[in-house]
């Protein structure tokens, strides 16, 4: 079996000027902060960061904000980042809000090999604008597009050294299915075991999803 | 008694014993401390799971509420993903979801999200949740800050959701969105029912059974 793992320094080797990247996490719990720094250290450019909120200015992908890293985000939420909001009022970063379980959808037929989803969410809102709406018996619905990243970037508790993944409490938010939708996924973790000590039953993302394997220093 | 106080113990009445509830972040947070005795409800936080607790002695990081907060799990919970969180709320698996409100009109319209070329924090859940529901309760100071009406003919700020809303609750009374407009249901102790339309924009309809505020006194 091919070794998964890799240090910071060779995860950082993905980041790419212009890339599309998602970041797991929710008000930066269960973001993996040292993956998310790397980005900041090597200081790419113009991302398009696909993420559920913008977090707070110092943690998790808040920091690629102040950094000024990303060109556009994608997200439910930027309130409690105020450093967002700025720089959307100063047209200096493209904002699109999206309903967070149109976005948790929207990433799931990324990864799943779906054209789109149909929701009620958003109908008679500022968000069916420009979408095509679609009548199934009687009832109006958005037609909402699939969401593809180049990585995805995603934390778990722990992993085997094939990459079968199991999250903790609500660090597990948006990694599952962000780890299906991107071509490369990178997963930061605190603890690494040797294939067979998950039983097949506990794992939460299956490691043929999950490409490389950063374990945090200690592990 | 404090308004967000009243609010808050008005809104709890409307919830049933074994009812699956999301509760807003702010004022609706306040509705699980004045449940009604023998009420037990699981209260669902859509950053992914169910059985939604106090934080008790926890220092657990990755166990927070929907406002980023340390929480707790009663025993029975489950955790998930947010896919499944939503699919919970708009598949109609919440029974109900108590919502503060910066608008909200006689056609049962809520806006929560936006205040255009002021602040734009973003929809997060209350766009599903509001679809998603069966019962969605607006609970909300009666008026702005500025004393200007939030209860009106037609909300004029961007909307959350179109038609969505069963319930207002502020301290001042209960309104209940009817086919025929706003029906003024319950009222708070001490208040007329002129104040309450001196400040209220939208058309009301007074109960013929209009009664004390439950649970307030």
């Amino acid at each position: 079996m091919k070794n998964k793992q890799l240090n910071i320094q060779q995860a950082s080797e993905y980041f790419k000027d212009g890339m599309t990247v998602m970041v797991g996490g929710f008000l930066a719990v269960g973001t993996p902060e040292r993956l998310v720094h790397a980005i900041v250290d090597r200081g790419v450019k113009d991302i398009t960061l696909i993420t559920n909120d913008t977090a707070v200015p110092d943690k998790g992908v808040g920091q690629l904000i102040v950094n000024r890293q990303v060109k556009k985000v994608v997200a439910s939420h930027i309130g409690t980042n105020p450093e967002t909001g700025k720089q959307m009022i100063a047209k200096e970063l493209e904002v699109e809000l999206v309903p967070q379980g149109t976005l948790a959808e929207r990433i799931r037929c990324g990864g799943s090999g779906l054209g789109g989803v149909l929701t009620l969410t958003g109908v008679g809102t500022i968000v069916e604008e420009n979408k095509r709406k679609i009548s199934v018996d009687g009832k109006i619905y958005l037609l909402e597009k699939p969401l593809h990243a180049d990585v995805a970037l995603i934390k778990a508790r722990k992993a085997d050294t094939a990459g079968n993944l199991i999250y903790d409490k609500a660090a597990r938010n948006f990694n599952p299915i962000m780890a299906m939708a991107a071509d490369v996924v990178i997963v930061e973790v605190d603890e690494l075991v040797e294939v067979g000590e998950i039983v097949p039953d506990e794992v939460m993302t299956a490691g043929v999803l999950v490409d490389k394997i950063f374990c945090v220093e200690g592990c | 008694m404090k308004a967000k106080e009243m609010i808050a113990r008005r809104a709890a009445v409307e919830l049933k014993d074994g009812d699956v509830v999301n509760l807003g972040i702010g004022l609706p947070t306040l509705v699980a401390n004045y449940l009604p005795k023998g009420i037990d409800v699981m209260l669902e936080s859509e950053n992914g799971f169910i059985g939604l607790g106090s934080v008790g002695e926890s220092t657990d990081s990755n166990l927070v509420n929907a406002g980023g907060q340390l929480c707790g799990i009663i025993p029975g919970g489950a955790m998930f993903d947010s896919a499944m969180s939503f699919s919970l709320i708009r598949g109609g698996h919440v029974d109900v979801t108590v919502l503060g409100g910066l608008q909200t009109d006689q056609k049962g319209n809520l806006a929560n999200w936006m205040v255009p070329g002021k602040m734009v924090p973003g929809m997060g859940g209350a766009m599903d949740l509001v679809i998603g529901a069966k019962k969605v309760i607006v609970a909300m100071e009666h008026c702005a800050k500025d004393g200007s009406a939030k209860i009106l003919k037609i909300c004029n700020l961007p909307l959350t959701g179109k038609g969505v809303v069963d319930l207002i609750v502020t301290e001042l009374g209960v309104f209940r969105v009817t086919e025929k407009g706003l029906l003024l249901t319950e009222i708070a102790p001490g208040v007329t029912v002129e104040t309450v339309k001196g400040k209220t924009e939208a058309d009301l309809i007074i109960s013929n059974n209009l009664i004390s505020m439950k649970n307030v006194s």
